[in-house]
C-alpha cells in the first residue's frame, strides 16, 4: 500500500464528525502549531516542506506565503479556493465532503502562520450539502474551542466564513474569486498588482487551493522535511488524483508523486486498467485545460523514460510529447472515444464559462466552438483545422487570466496529435456526423 | 525649500529613448514620445478600452499589447508574454518593442479581427462613422478580410432614457461606459450581465438613465454603441463644422464643442484631447438642452487634426503625411508577384489561350456534375 497523508482516515465511520476526527489524532497539528510554533516557523516548515500548489499552477505553497506584504494596521486574509469545476476534477469536492475537519484544521494552521484573523472558504455554489457538511464541522470546531475568539488560550482568534460561489468557472482563478468574493462581477483582475500585495478588500491575501491547505495538518505534525522525503525531486509529497473515463474503476485515488503513469493507469490498487476489451487512446492527464496525449506518448517520455506522475515529467518535452500534471484531473479515452466531439465539448465548457472581459477570450472561444461543431457535424472544410489552430494561437498567451490558454491549449494539441481524425471527420461527413462513428486509425481515411 | 523633483526613468519605446516620471505607464511614455513630435503618432498604441480619466480603465481589449524586450536594469529577462501597454508600468532600461516587432502587429491583427467577429460593419449607417476608435484602429491594423463565416449576435433593443439610444450589437464591452457612470456620478446605473460573448450592457431591469451627466458615456464610447438620440441620423461628421464654445455653467466646466451644419447647431459634445479623450466631462444641460447660438459664447474654430476625417474636406490630402508606422505595415502585408512568363501581347496568342481555358472550365464543372 502506498503512503498516505490525506486519505489514511477516510473509511474510518463518522470521520466527519469532531469526535471521531479528533480521537484519530485530529487537531493535534493546531495544539502543536499555536502553543509551540511562532507563524514564522511555521511559514518556515511550509517552505522546508516543498509542497507545491494543488490548484493546477503547482507554484510552491512556502514562496507563496513569503511574498505576502505585511503592513502595518492593514489586515491580511486567507482565501480557500474550493470553487474546484474544471471538467475531469473533483478532488477536493471529495476532500471536503469526507473530511471536512481536515480542511478546518489546515485553515487554523495557515491562518495563523499568516497572521489572518478572518480566512474564507470560497465553495462552489452547486456544492450546497458541501457548503453544509464545512458549516456543521466548523461550529463543531467553534464549540470545542478550536475556531472563534483565544483559540487553546493562544491569544489568537480566527473567524472562519463558508462563501458559497455563484457557480462560474472563473470564479476559481484566484483574482475572480476575490472580486467575486467582494461582491462584485466575477471578472478577473489585472496583475500586478498581485493578490499578495493587494488582494481582498485591497489588503493582502493568500488564496490557496483545498488540497494544499490540508496537507498543513501533516506537514506540522511530522515536520516540513519528512513531507518533502515523499514523491520525487521537486514534486514533494502526496497527491489526490480523480480518476475518469475508460477504467475499471474511476475515483479519487491518493498517489505518492513519482508513481509511473503505467502503474498508476494498470495497477489493481488505482485506476485497474482500461475497459475489458478495449485499449487506450488518449489521456488527459491533469483537467480539461491540459494538452491531451495520444497512446503512443503517455508511458514514455520524449528521452524514452518511463513518465511518472510528477510536474516534471509530464511536462517533459514541453507541449509537443508532454502535458502537465494540472488539477490531476486524470481522463482516460479508449478506442471508443471520439476526439473531435470531445474537443468540441471541452471548447463548449470554456465558451461558456469565459467570462467575456477581455476580447480575445470572449470572441475565440466562441468561434473555436463554432469551427469545431461544423466539424463534427460533418461541415468541415480542410482550412477549417488550420483555422482552429490559428486561433488557439492568437488566444494563447493573449488574454487577462489563464482561462484563454485554458481553451486554446487542448484545442491545440488534439489537432497536433490527432489531425488525421479531424480530416477524417472532414472527409467523411455523412459517416462522421452518424452517432458513435468514431475515427479507428489510418485504414479509414482512405 | 527647494522642490525635490522625483527621478525620472528612462525607457526605449521602439529604439527612441524617452523619459518618463516614476509610476507612468508605457502607454503614456509612447503618447510622451508622439507629443514631442509629431511624427512619430503612429508608434503609439491603439487604445480601445483605456481611457485615461477614467481610473481602473484598461487592460481589457488588449489592443494596446507589446513586447517588453528587456524588464529593466536589473532584471534584463524579456516578459514571457506581451504586456498590455496601458496598464504596465514603467522600470529604469526597460526596452519595449511595438511597431518594430512583426510579432506584436500580427497579434493586434488578430486582436482586430475578434472584435469585428461580432461588431456589425454598418458604418455607412451608424452616426460614430467618421469618429470611430474602431474604425481607425481597423483601418490601421486590421486585414481586408474576414475569416469568421458563422452568426454573429444580436440584441433586443433596449430603451434606456429620452437622451441615449443604446444599440448593444455595436459593443465591444470595453466598459468604459460603465466607469464612467461609475466613477462621475453618484449613482451606479448600469453594469453588464451575463457571460462570454453573450454579455452585454444593460441597466437595472429597463431603467432609465436619468442622472445628470449621464451624456458622457456618449463620448466615453469607442465605437457607435451609445449615441445622442437628439443628433442621431442627423449628419455626417464630416460633413459638419466644430466650434469651441463656453457657456456660465453651474454643474460643469461648460467647455464645449458645438457642432454646425450651416447655421444650425446640431450636436453638442465635450472637447477631447489629442487621443481622443474628454478634458472636462459636461452636464446634459449643456449637452442635450443648449442647442441655439445664443446660448453660448465662441470662441474659434477647434483644431481638428490633419488626419482626421472631419479635416478629409477643408485640406489638401497630400498635406496628411503618412506616418512612418503605416508605411511600415503597408510593407509587410506587400507580396511581390511571383511571376516569370513573359507578358502577352500578340492577340490571337490571347484569343488561343481563352478559347483553352473555357475548354478546361467546362471540362471542370462537366465532371463535378457526372459526380
Amino acid at each position: 500500500m502506498a503512503r498516505k497523508i490525506l486519505t489514511e482516515y477516510i473509511n474510518v465511520p463518522g470521520i466527519e464528525t469532531f469526535d471521531v476526527y479528533r480521537k484519530q489524532g485530529g487537531y493535534n497539528a493546531v495544539e502543536k502549531a499555536l502553543k509551540t510554533m511562532t507563524p514564522e516557523e511555521v511559514v518556515e516548515e511550509a517552505k522546508k516542506s516543498g509542497i507545491r500548489g494543488r490548484g493546477g499552477a503547482g507554484f510552491p505553497m512556502g514562496m507563496k506565503w513569503g511574498f505576502l506584504a505585511k503592513p502595518e494596521g492593514v489586515p491580511r486574509y486567507l482565501v480557500c479556493n474550493a470553487d474546484e469545476s474544471e471538467p475531469g476534477t473533483f478532488k477536493d469536492h471529495h476532500l471536503m465532503k469526507c473530511l471536512p475537519h481536515l480542511l478546518i484544521e489546515g485553515m487554523i494552521i495557515s491562518s495563523y502562520a499568516l497572521g489572518a484573523k478572518k480566512s474564507f472558504i470560497y465553495v462552489r455554489g452547486e456544492l450546497m450539502y458541501v457548503i453544509r457538511i464545512l458549516e456543521k464541522a466548523i461550529e463543531e470546531a467553534k464549540a470545542k474551542g478550536f475556531l472563534g475568539k483565544n483559540i487553546l488560550g493562544t491569544g489568537y482568534d480566527l473567524e472562519l466564513v463558508v462563501q458559497p460561489g455563484g457557480g462560474a468557472y472563473i470564479c476559481g482563478e484566484e483574482t475572480a474569486l476575490l472580486e467575486s468574493l467582494e461582491g462584485k462581477r466575477g471578472n478577473p483582475r489585472n496583475k500586478p498588482p498581485f493578490p499578495a500585495v493587494k488582494g481582498l478588500y485591497q489588503s493582502p491575501t493568500v488564496v490557496n487551493n483545498v488540497e494544499s491547505i490540508a496537507n498543513m495538518s501533516w506537514v506540522i505534525n511530522n515536520g516540513g522535511e519528512a513531507y518533502a522525503a515523499i514523491g520525487i525531486g521537486r514534486s514533494a509529497g502526496t497527491k489526490l488524483i480523480s480518476a475518469s473515463g475508460h477504467i475499471q474503476k474511476p475515483g479519487v485515488y491518493e498517489i505518492e508523486l513519482g508513481l509511473s503513469v503505467e502503474e498508476f493507469l494498470n495497477s489493481d490498487e488505482y485506476c485497474g486498467g482500461i475497459r475489458k476489451g478495449h485499449h487506450l487512446k488518449a489521456l488527459v492527464a491533469g483537467g480539461s485545460s491540459v494538452p491531451i496525449l495520444p497512446a503512443h506518448l503517455i508511458m514514455k517520455t520524449a528521452n524514452g523514460e518511463d513518465r511518472l506522475m510528477s510536474y516534471e515529467s509530464l511536462s517533459d518535452g514541453g507541449f509537443a510529447t508532454g502535458t502537465m500534471l494540472g488539477s490531476g484531473g486524470f481522463i482516460v479515452f479508449d478506442e471508443t472515444a471520439c476526439i473531435v466531439r470531445n474537443t468540441w465539448n471541452f471548447s463548449r465548457f470554456y465558451h461558456h464559462e469565459s467570462c467575456g472581459q477581455c476580447s480575445p477570450c470572449r470572441e475565440g472561444t466562441g468561434w473555436m466552438e463554432k469551427v469545431l461543431h461544423r466539424i463534427e457535424h460533418g461541415h468541415g472544410s480542410m482550412h477549417d483545422i488550420d483555422l482552429l489552430v490559428d486561433i488557439a494561437k492568437k488566444i494563447e498567451g493573449n488574454t487577462i487570466c489563464p482561462l484563454g490558454d485554458a481553451a486554446a491549449w487542448p484545442i491545440a494539441s488534439a489537432v497536433r496529435h490527432f489531425r488525421d481524425e479531424f480530416m477524417w471527420h472532414i472527409l467523411h461527413p455523412q459517416e462522421a456526423s452518424r452517432p458513435g462513428a468514431v475515427y479507428q486509425g489510418e485504414m479509414a481515411l482512405v | 525649500m527647494e522642490e525635490v523633483k522625483p527621478q525620472l526613468i528612462k525607457i526605449t519605446f521602439d529604439g527612441i529613448e524617452v523619459e518618463v516620471e516614476p509610476g507612468t505607464t508605457i502607454m503614456q511614455a509612447a503618447r510622451k514620445i508622439a507629443e514631442a513630435d509629431d511624427s512619430q503618432a503612429g508608434l503609439v498604441p491603439p487604445a480601445m478600452c483605456y481611457y485615461k480619466p477614467l481610473p481602473a480603465s484598461g487592460g481589457k481589449c488588449r489592443a494596446c499589447l507589446v513586447r517588453v524586450a528587456q524588464g529593466s536594469t536589473k532584471d534584463p529577462r524579456p516578459m514571457p508574454k506581451f504586456v498590455p501597454s496601458c496598464i504596465t508600468q514603467v522600470q529604469e532600461g526597460m526596452v519595449v518593442e511595438n511597431t518594430t516587432n512583426p510579432a506584436v502587429l500580427d497579434t493586434r491583427k488578430s486582436i482586430v479581427e475578434f472584435l469585428l467577429i461580432n461588431h456589425p460593419l454598418d458604418c455607412p449607417i451608424c452616426d460614430q462613422a467618421g469618429e470611430c476608435h474602431l474604425q481607425d484602429f481597423a483601418f490601421e491594423h486590421g486585414s481586408v478580410k474576414t475569416r469568421y463565416e458563422e452568426e454573429r449576435r444580436t440584441f433586443e433593443k433596449i430603451d434606456i432614457g429620452p437622451f441615449i439610444q443604446l444599440h448593444m450589437t455595436r459593443c465591444i464591452l470595453c466598459y468604459r461606459c460603465v466607469y464612467t457612470a461609475d466613477q462621475i456620478t453618484n449613482k451606479r446605473e448600469h453594469g453588464v450581465m451575463g457571460r462570454g460573448d453573450a454579455s452585454e450592457i444593460s441597466t437595472y431591469i429597463e431603467k432609465a438613465i436619468d442622472n445628470d451627466f449621464s451624456g458622457n458615456v456618449i463620448d466615453v464610447c469607442p465605437v457607435g454603441a451609445l449615441t445622442d438620440k437628439t443628433y442621431r441620423f442627423k449628419n455626417r461628421v464630416w460633413f459638419s463644422k466644430p466650434e469651441d464654445a463656453h457657456c456660465n455653467c453651474d454643474k460643469c466646466s461648460g467647455k464645449v464643442i458645438i457642432w454646425y451644419r450651416g447655421d444650425e447647431v446640431i450636436r453638442i459634445t465635450a472637447r477631447k484631447n489629442v487621443w481622443g479623450e474628454v478634458n472636462e466631462f459636461i452636464c446634459n444641460t449643456c449637452r442635450f438642452e443648449r442647442k441655439k447660438t445664443s446660448d453660448w459664447t465662441l470662441e474659434g474654430p477647434t483644431k481638428v487634426k490633419r488626419s482626421s476625417v472631419i479635416s478629409a474636406n477643408k485640406y489638401r490630402s497630400d498635406l496628411i503625411k503618412k506616418t512612418d508606422f503605416s508605411l511600415r505595415l503597408a510593407a509587410t502585408q506587400f507580396k511581390p508577384i511571383d511571376d516569370e512568363r513573359a507578358y502577352v501581347t500578340d492577340t490571337e496568342t490571347i484569343r488561343h489561350q481563352s478559347i483553352e481555358n473555357n475548354d478546361k472550365a467546362n471540362h471542370r464543372s462537366l465532371a463535378q456534375n457526372n459526380n
